[in-house]
């Protein structure tokens, strides 16, 4: 349990922070105290990101006060809030893709200068990677360019810890494993730990309820941008939290394919990745969910992005039957279109049928459009605002609505739920489900065990290789992660 | 406690930073063979004879272009540059080097005026080249003046063995490359282009890093407008009109890119030698007529760049 001797590290009183007429929060208390780990759970919209932004000095607060040690701030800003010892790990990964690993830790610390700083930057960051993520190969003189998308937030989260003449009292991390797989979150969330029981206070928000429940001292429920429940970790179960967030907690739905008919719908995808020559090839029948499983980064998007390329008819030992749609699971650098409204950003996929002579007729583009919104329940007064009025999971949504609105017939799904709330990824399955009811075709990559169970069948892949075929009814979490850490071969 | 730090040799990378000496080689190579007689001291004098301006004009625009923004006036600063240091510097030095400190102030001034009110930057430099070409128009109505005998004395200094341009590139390359590469304010200049938003949440203030670049640009054509006027020993007004287009070419050819930070001034120079050399004695060694030689130059530009695309995205696959 967390000691509570002296005055918190933070403390917020009647925090409040308006955007035009929206109340984003709407009076929050919150206190963390030395060596304690609160983790902060709430719906996409509750407010988290808002709450954090204005500890971090991102944003000043329309009302209400911050104190930092027991001392009220008066002048907050980020460079206050870093002096104070607060560190930010954000959830859209702000690291500079042009400089190295060294060179991005330089840009969070002033200090990193004068003669071989280099060389001191390198060390530094090097250090805490070792320290944290022990065996993760990432070079400090690497471009941050070229790390794959779980290495750049290693690197995050590692840079966000390192010291220099600042002191370290505080880390908000946000949704810090939302790139990463079981092994290196592991890592992570163990190391977490041991710091907070050294004395270090931690801001846990993550999506991943398990994760919450079994990392954090206390946890707080935000809904509606004030905090509606605040108790021991231990108080809550899964269940609770759901039903605190304003959602409800459903089991998967029983609805898969019985084995048996497995086979008997024509194949839609047959396609072995490109590393591996022989062994079990991805099958995917009509009207199936297949899941894509295994660490991060094992091969899973580029066989994606190979079959997408291979499409409508196939091509190189790849079968493809119909057209394909991708939902990008990275939104902001593969997804959405940021100067375009919603309806633009659904339609895209679909102009073909929507052309009247050689032009886009708007009132079908409306009309497709409208029908989406209201089918994947999209929340917002009008679709013709802008896609990043959005909250993140309505972005994804929107991207969901793309490719079902499409004509494509096999739906490519690249990590689509990538920190997205729980009631969102509740009704995506539900759509997923009746799409795929509907003669539809899934190819599903996902890193959370818990929505394989929502796919008829799964391959789990390894260093870029087909390691394991399951099916639904042999699927249990050891099974995969047992196939994900065997040596192909 | 000493360690590896796993220096990989990251192949992709390699092959992104031999591209712009690759090129410059080829076409090296091109001249010696039309030519043998061009690769002497004597030859590459002539033959990089404009190279210096170009050279600083390209990191001019480097500069710029590392924080993702773009100058469409440097050609016409170039030009306004060149026409005060052929009247104003040589008649009255200290008036001169003011107006050139002065307008190296405006140049940051305009960074701020874009980053202020968050402005597209081609559409303010596009409105300042119409600036300062009127400025040099006013200046120097007609071709003429001259430039101070110190500056010709400098342009025209033969250090022994190494041909003055090229020793000037060396020197040039190697100090850009230390001040943006290697120091550590250099890497937060770069970082701006690469994600702004994460350097301004680290405490960073982007006013002054748009100030400085905007301003080590305004510097950089002072000093190409300078060179150029000790190489032509007079001024005209429209005499950098063609360095605008020539500075972009040459940063992109020198493997930078239009946004995300990503620049080399060693690169740069390159770019801005091959194109120095490929612009004007390529052709005359290839015997193209003086009427063909601006398309043909342009032909060349668009095949180099292409080359470039090209091998960049075979590294990319």
């Amino acid at each position: 349990m967390a000691p509570s001797s002296g005055s918190p590290i933070v403390s917020l009183s009647g925090v409040e922070k308006h955007f035009g007429a929206v109340r984003a929060l709407a009076g929050i208390d919150l206190q963390v105290a030395r060596g304690e780990c609160v983790g902060l759970v709430g719906h996409n919209g509750a407010g988290k990101s808002t709450l954090m932004n204005v500890l971090a000095g991102v944003l000043a607060p329309t009302r209400g006060r911050i104190a930092i040690a027991g001392s009220l701030e008066e002048d907050w800003s980020a460079r206050r809030a870093r002096m104070r010892g607060i560190r930010c790990v954000f959830q859209e990964l702000s690291l500079c893709p042009n400089l190295t690993v060294a060179e991005n830790t330089r840009v969070l610390h002033a200090a990193l200068k004068g003669f071989g700083w280099r060389r001191r930057a390198a060390r530094l960051i090097a250090d805490k990677l070792d320290e944290i993520f022990p065996g993760h190969g990432i070079s400090p003189s690497a471009p941050v360019q070229d790390l794959s998308i779980d290495r750049r937030q290693m690197v995050e989260v590692a840079r966000a810890l390192t010291v220099t003449d600042e002191p370290l009292a505080l880390v908000i991390l946000d949704e810090p494993t939302s790139s990463l797989d079981a092994h290196t979150a592991g890592q992570l969330l163990a190391y977490m730990r041991r710091q907070v029981e050294a004395g270090l206070s931690v801001i846990l928000i993550s999506h991943m309820l398990g994760e919450v429940l079994d990392h954090s001292d206390r946890i707080v429920v935000m809904r509606d941008g004030l905090a509606v429940a605040s108790d021991a970790a231990t108080a809550f179960d899964r269940a609770r939290l759901v039903r605190e967030m304003g959602g409800e907690d459903r089991a998967a739905p029983d609805t898969a394919v019985p084995a048996s008919a497995r086979g008997q719908a024509p194949v839609r995808v047959r396609a072995r990745p490109a590393r591996q020559s022989g062994g079990p090839a991805l099958v995917a029948h009509k009207g199936e969910v297949v899941g894509l499983a295994g660490l991060a980064g094992h091969g899973q998007t580029a066989l994606l992005r190979a079959i997408h390329d291979a499409a409508p008819r196939g091509r190189g030992g790849i079968t493809v039957d119909g057209p394909v749609a991708f939902v990008a699971g990275d939104r902001q650098s593969d997804g959405v279109f940021p100067q375009w409204s919603i309806a633009r950003n659904i339609t895209l996929r679909s102009l073909k049928a929507l052309k009247q002579g050689p032009l886009i007729a708007p009132a079908r583009e409306r009309e497709l459009a409208e029908a989406w919104q209201t089918r994947i329940a999209i929340r917002t007064p009008d679709i013709g605002n802008p896609i990043l009025s959005l909250s993140g999971g309505n972005q994804q949504k929107a991207l969901f609505a793309r490719a079902l609105a499409s004509d494509a017939a096999i739906i490519l799904m690249d990590d689509p739920m990538r920190g997205v709330d729980v009631g969102t990824k509740l009704e995506v399955y539900d759509i997923i489900r009746q799409e795929a009811a509907n003669g539809r075709t899934f190819l599903w990559y996902t890193t959370e065990t818990e929505e394989l169970m929502h796919c008829d069948h799964i391959y789990v892949f390894r260093d870029g290789t087909i390691v394991a075929d399951l099916a639904r009814g042999d699927l249990t979490e050891e099974k995969v992660i047992q196939s994900s850490f065997q040596e192909a071969g | 406690m000493e360690r590896a730090l796993a220096l990989k040799p990251d192949l992709a990378l390699l092959a992104r930073k031999l591209l712009p000496a690759f090129s410059l080689l080829l076409v090296v190579a091109a001249i010696a063979w039309l030519n043998p007689r061009a690769i002497s001291y004597l030859g590459f004098n002539l033959m990089l004879n404009l190279a210096i301006p170009i050279i600083l004009a390209t990191l001019a625009q480097m500069f710029v272009m590392a924080g993702n923004d773009l100058d469409l006036s440097i050609g016409a600063f170039v030009g306004f540059v060149g026409c005060v240091a052929a009247t104003w510097l040589n008649e009255a030095p200290l008036l001169g080097a003011a107006v050139l400190f002065g307008s190296i102030l405006v140049y940051a001034g305009l960074g701020a005026l874009i980053h202020w009110r968050n402005l597209p930057s081609i559409v303010v430099t596009l409105g300042m080249s119409f600036v300062w070409q009127g400025l040099a128009i006013l200046v120097l109505p007609d071709p003429g003046g001259a430039a101070p005998e110190w500056l010709m004395a400098a342009m025209g200094f033969a250090p022994p063995f190494v041909p003055f341009p090229i020793l000037a590139a060396i020197l040039i390359a190697a100090a850009t490359h230390f001040g943006l590469m290697r120091t550590s304010y250099g890497a937060i200049l770069r970082a701006s282009g690469g994600n702004a938003a994460a350097v301004a949440r680290a405490g960073w203030s982007l006013l002054r890093i748009r100030m400085t670049l905007f301003g080590l640009a305004g510097l950089f054509g002072v000093l190409s407008g300078l060179s150029l006027i000790g190489i032509t020993t007079s001024g005209d007004a429209n005499i950098g009109a063609g360095y605008t287009l020539l500075s972009i070419a040459g940063v992109i050819l020198g493997g930078g890119e239009f946004v995300g930070g990503r620049v080399s001034p060693t690169g740069a120079v390159m770019g801005a030698l091959t194109l120095a050399l490929a612009a004007s004695s390529l052709l005359t060694f290839l015997q193209v007529p003086p009427d063909w030689q601006i398309a043909a130059n342009g032909a060349i530009l668009i095949l180099v760049l292409a080359a470039r695309v090209l091998i960049g995205r075979g590294k990319a696959a």
